[in-house]
């Protein structure tokens, strides 16, 4: 029940509109909740079928950078692009996966009307969530091994599994670049291994998903990218030769028991 | 303008309800609240009529107890309703306080023949009228309204209150689990406030109607918090606020309907309005992040030469 | 199935304010006879209750219409946190209609022209709750202190507003005093009209917007990152919201129109779990509360129906908060109960597994009496506990009579107990060879999960271990927890 990878779809797909661009582009970008800023001059690129790991300790800024991308809080400086262009253009390239917190859990809806959410976007004003639409819900949560959870109300859905719905949803839009944030925070081993898979599966078929994530022992086992993050980039690039203990240190700053934690990690799933 | 001692006492009995009434408003805001004033200025009505029914008097104290007693009930059922019917809290309050209305105005209709009770008035109140219902020492010219006397009791009651119980009614409000760990128990300080909150408004409507009551239980408070982050400052500009409300609302009751070609209005709907006003000054200006003052300083932060934000801590080997 | 559930609700949406045009044209084609005040026979009742009466008729469709009308629009409301926005945006409406009121007589016109004082109600409500999103989105104040604010500030003004009409010589204000307590009893024809009017345009916008308001309201952040104008929609709402509320302060007063917000969208959250289902159900409360409670009120001398008809509607929210089928206080607590019993069933089967097996040889677990003190100590029960605990395995046929202070399992509670025992090893074997969790931890938390353990895992629990024997070992000392 646990392989969420086995209905499989073709592997490649290549997006041919925008051959060229990074998925997302990140220039010179500051965000300050009222005058308090909380990132500063960000400049990233990050290339396509990555899984990207965005890493930092509390407060350094993960979740706002996300938010920022999806235009959801105002920026100070800045621009962004996703596949060279302006987010509002390129909605339908992007799916977004909040914070499990996020939301009222006892809102009346199913676990199947909140999938169908994601096919929001494409029916657009007016339309109805039709048999198709549903059709396509049901497939994405048996993407991610909950189908028969399908009617449930989902305040009766264990944390795991609504995270599950969040990423089944974020699935029906059929996206290329994927923002989630921190899916893997209190969901049990299951639930994370069947994140784990389904994050490569998106790999293997060429889209791109930045992940806030904050369990340093896991990184270079999930991740083949890092965005280490503490207000500024510390760095970016492929995990193996970014993630270093150097790195680390200028992210954490003191903080020498998480630390610990992660060179720890580190030698064990290191080459 | 004609300032007599009559508007002095106005502007006393106003300032003395309105600076009662912030203080426990801090704490509704801060348990977002904010909306229980108004709840419990409408739930009190079947009180108001039962104690007039039972004692076929509009003797003070019996409507005061009633009053109070329903005031105190409405916290409670609100309380009841979104436990135990897991209702978000705010429609829980609105299901009571209609209830409760609703049940009064029935009781006060079926009673008409033989009660002269206008819930208008109730709602109302009238605080020009206050300067003519006077107390005096016996022996003594001196007279002072009732109404002052009694506001300015349950000022004096409230910053006992939060003097006293300033840390408990923080932590109650901030955290109200660790609060209960910690010997405080977080339910028992809710119903402490809200008891303090009917009695309260309904000392205050008594003498002065609901309209200043409703007003200054949110808006000096929600200004001041505008101004101040640290919750003793806060407290203390509340009632600074409150007082000019009630200052300012007197005087353009008395002087702004002339401009128009009438004679006063409302006092009690003018101080509310002052305290509007006062809120609208502390949104546009505030320091820090205030509407204009924002617009004012638009320029983009440059980053501190201080703080963490200049650079990664450097780690201790 | 679950096509159509989606469909039927549109529809039905649809159909309803069909209904209300029909209504609509009903009502007005009446004859007018009068009806006499005097105390209800049966064929009265009658006649009020099924509407045969001009008058009572467009009280109680009219009554009815604003109920359905408020249930949908309060719904919105209520999911989306905001339910005492109608309070604060009935007040927000009386310096307009004073205003209007001053301004439509500095003109020249009588002041009590109803299109000029709702036009007035509705612009100072916008102006309100314009302020309280101001508030909201530029503060750090929360939506209750916005609110608050807005509410106490303009009912302030409004009040002074209302004192100087109340001077002006031109005309008394007496009538702007209907607002707030509603007047629902002398509604006439044209009020009635008003009110089928905009329910038909609620209802039908609701209908077209029902998918992107539901977003809305459960993910505001995710409908932004899909490109929704949030903020057009919440003013949307917000507009429903004031024409609801408009309309309804007129024709059945302040305190009514706030309760019809509230109370019927909170009733019908405990019989449904769906947002479709709870829409259709807080129309049908609403208006079953305003054809009632002005049923009643016409029927009865001095009932005024604002007050009837917020009862009608507290005690249908009363019965369904006990008595919900989806979340009423009394079906949670029954299930609650349930889960507590099932529970204690099987701990104490389990501990009476537990101590036979200790107590016998490897190969046959033979069922003998059990003493109580051993059982007590086992799991450390109360006395008093271990006892409603037997209570309940005798009447579940698991005990057989045996000798004073000792107990003896039945054939049936013999098997049952193996069965339990025989889940929960399984279980805590899962837990150690798949999720690395310590041993010592494992105890606990099977004891919380095996409760919910289906069939199909155990089956599936039983190929992937492989047991030896029926019931495995446990993996960790069972005798420890005896030894205390």
């Amino acid at each position: 029940m646990h392989s969420i990878a086995s209905a499989a779809k073709p592997p490649v797909e290549l997006r041919p509109e925008h051959p060229a661009a990074f998925p997302l582009t990140v220039h010179d970008l500051t965000v300050a909740y009222h005058r308090r800023p909380v990132i500063w001059d960000i400049e990233l690129n990050i290339p396509e079928g990555h899984l990207v790991g965005l890493v930092g300790p509390n407060g350094a800024g993960k979740s706002t950078l996300l938010k920022a991308c999806l235009d959801l809080v105002p920026r100070t400086s800045g621009e962004i692009q996703i596949y060279g262009q302006p987010y509002r253009r390129q909605r339908n390239l992007v799916a977004y996966v909040p914070q499990r917190e996020s939301v009222d859990w006892d809102f009346p809806v199913s676990a199947l009307d909140v999938v169908a959410m994601g096919s929001y976007r494409k029916l657009g004003w007016f339309k109805r969530v039709g048999p198709a639409q549903l059709r396509n819900a049901r497939d994405m949560l048996d993407q991610v091994g909950i189908a028969h959870l399908a009617g449930r109300q989902i305040s009766q859905l264990s944390g795991g599994q609504q995270q599950r719905v969040f990423l089944a949803r974020a699935l029906a839009q059929d996206a290329s670049l994927y923002f989630m944030d921190e899916p893997f925070s209190a969901v049990d081993a299951a639930t994370e291994l069947a994140i784990v898979d389904l994050l490569r599966e998106l790999k293997a078929r060429k889209r791109t998903c930045l992940v806030v994530h904050h369990d340093l022992s896991t990184v270079a086992q999930y991740f083949d990218w890092v965005v280490l993050l503490n207000m500024r980039i510390v760095a970016a690039g492929p995990t193996r030769e970014v993630f270093t203990r150097e790195n680390l240190q200028k992210t954490y700053g003191g903080k020498l028991s998480v630390l610990d934690a992660a060179a720890e990690a580190l030698r064990h799933s290191g080459p | 303008m004609n300032w007599g001692s009559a508007d002095t006492w106005i502007v006393v009995t106003g300032a003395f309800c309105a600076a009662a009434c912030a203080l426990p408003g801090c704490f509704l805001l801060l348990r977002r609240m904010s909306m229980m004033g108004d709840a419990i200025s409408h739930a009190v009505l079947p009180g108001l009529a039962l104690a007039f029914l039972f004692t076929a008097s509009r003797a003070s104290l019996t409507m005061f107890v009633g009053a109070a007693v329903v005031g105190v009930l409405t916290a409670l059922f609100t309380q009841w309703v979104s436990r135990f019917g897991e209702v978000e809290h705010g429609a829980a309050m609105g299901i009571v306080f209609t209830t409760l209305f609703a049940i009064g105005l029935l009781l006060i209709v079926r009673a008409a023949d033989h009660v002269d009770l206008d819930p208008g008035c109730v709602l109302y109140g009238a605080i020009e009228l206050t300067p003519l219902d006077t107390w005096s020492l016996p022996g003594s010219e001196f007279a002072i309204p009732r109404a002052t006397l009694l506001l300015a009791g349950m000022f004096g009651f409230n910053l006992l209150l939060v003097l006293l119980l300033f840390k408990e009614l923080r932590l109650s409000a901030f955290d109200p689990a660790l609060s209960t760990t910690l010997g405080f128990p977080s339910g028992l300080m809710h119903y402490l406030l809200m008891t303090d909150v009917a009695v309260t408004t309904v000392a205050a409507f008594e003498a002065v109607g609901s309209i200043i009551v409703i007003a200054m239980l949110i808006v000096p408070p929600a200004a001041a918090c505008l101004l101040s982050r640290r919750l003793p400052t806060l407290i203390a500009l509340s009632v600074v606020l409150a007082v000019l409300s009630a200052a300012l609302g007197h005087v353009a009751a008395i002087t702004l309907p002339r401009f128009l070609g009438f004679e006063t209005t409302s006092s009690a709907g003018m101080m509310a309005a002052a305290a509007g006003f006062l809120f609208l000054l502390a949104w546009l200006f505030h320091p820090g992040d205030g509407l204009l003052t924002r617009h004012f300083s638009r320029a983009r932060p440059r980053p501190a030469l201080d703080g963490p934000e200049s650079g990664p801590v450097s780690l201790e080997p | 199935m679950h096509v159509t559930n989606n469909l039927a609700p549109r529809g039905a949406l649809i159909a309803l304010s069909i209904l209300f045009a029909a209504g609509a044209a009903w009502a007005g084609a009446g004859d007018a006879s009068g009806r006499s005040q005097s105390l209800p026979d049966p064929d009265e009742f009658v006649e009020v209750l099924f509407l045969r009466n001009y008058n009572t008729r467009l009280v109680v469709a009219g009554a009815t219409l604003l109920g359905a009308t408020s249930g949908l629009v309060g719904t919105f409301l209520l999911l989306r946190k905001r339910s005492l926005l109608g309070d604060s945006l009935a007040h927000a409406t009386l310096p307009g209609i004073g205003i209007a009121f001053m301004l439509m007589v500095a003109a020249g016109f009588s002041g009590k022209n109803l299109p000029g004082l709702l036009a007035g109600a509705t612009a100072s409500g916008a102006a309100g709750m314009l302020a309280v999103l101001a508030i909201r989105n530029t503060t750090r104040l929360k939506d209750d202190a916005a609110m608050g604010i807005a509410l106490s500030v303009s009912f302030g003004i409004g009040i002074a507003v209302l004192r100087l009409t109340q001077n002006m010589p031109q005309g008394s204000a007496a009538g702007l005093e209907s607002f707030i307590y509603g007047k629902t009893a002398s509604m006439v024809f044209s009020d009635f009209l008003l009110i089928a009017g905009v329910s038909l345009c609620t209802t039908l916008a609701c209908a077209l917007v029902l998918k992107e308001l539901t977003l809305l309201c459960f993910d505001e952040q995710y409908a932004a990152a899909q490109g929704w104008p949030t903020l057009s929609l919440d003013l949307l709402l917000i507009g429903l919201v004031i024409a609801v509320t408009v309309v309804g302060l007129q024709s059945v007063g302040l305190i009514l129109i706030i309760a019809f917000l509230i109370t019927p969208a909170s009733a019908a959250r405990f019989w449904t779990h769906r947002y479709t289902s709870m829409l259709l159900l807080a129309g049908v409360i609403g208006a079953v509360s305003g054809w009632f409670g002005s049923s009643l009120s016409a029927l009865l001398p001095r009932l005024p129906a604002g007050a009837v008809i917020v009862l009608t509607a507290a005690s249908i929210f009363l019965f369904s908060m006990f008595f919900g089928s989806a979340r009423g206080v009394l079906l949670r607590w029954i299930e609650h109960r349930r889960l507590r019993r099932r529970v204690g069933r099987q701990h104490l089967l389990r501990a009476a597994y537990e101590i036979l097996e200790t107590g016998s040889t490897q190969e046959h677990i033979a069922n003998v009496s059990i003493p109580f003190p051993q059982l007590l100590v086992h799991r450390s029960w109360s006395v008093a506990h271990l006892r409603k605990l037997l209570r309940d395995a005798r009447r579940e046929d698991h005990l057989e009579p045996s000798a004073q202070g000792t107990i003896r399992l039945s054939e049936n509670g013999f098997g049952e107990a193996a069965r339990i025992t025989r889940n929960h090893r399984l279980w805590e074997l899962y837990l150690i060879r798949h999720a690395d969790i310590a041993p010592s931890h494992v105890d606990r938390d099977a004891d919380m999960v095996e409760h919910i353990l289906g069939a199909e895992l155990v089956h599936q629990l039983e190929a992937e271990l492989k047991p030896r024997s029926a019931v495995p070992a446990s993996p960790h000392d069972i005798t420890a927890a005896a030894a205390l």
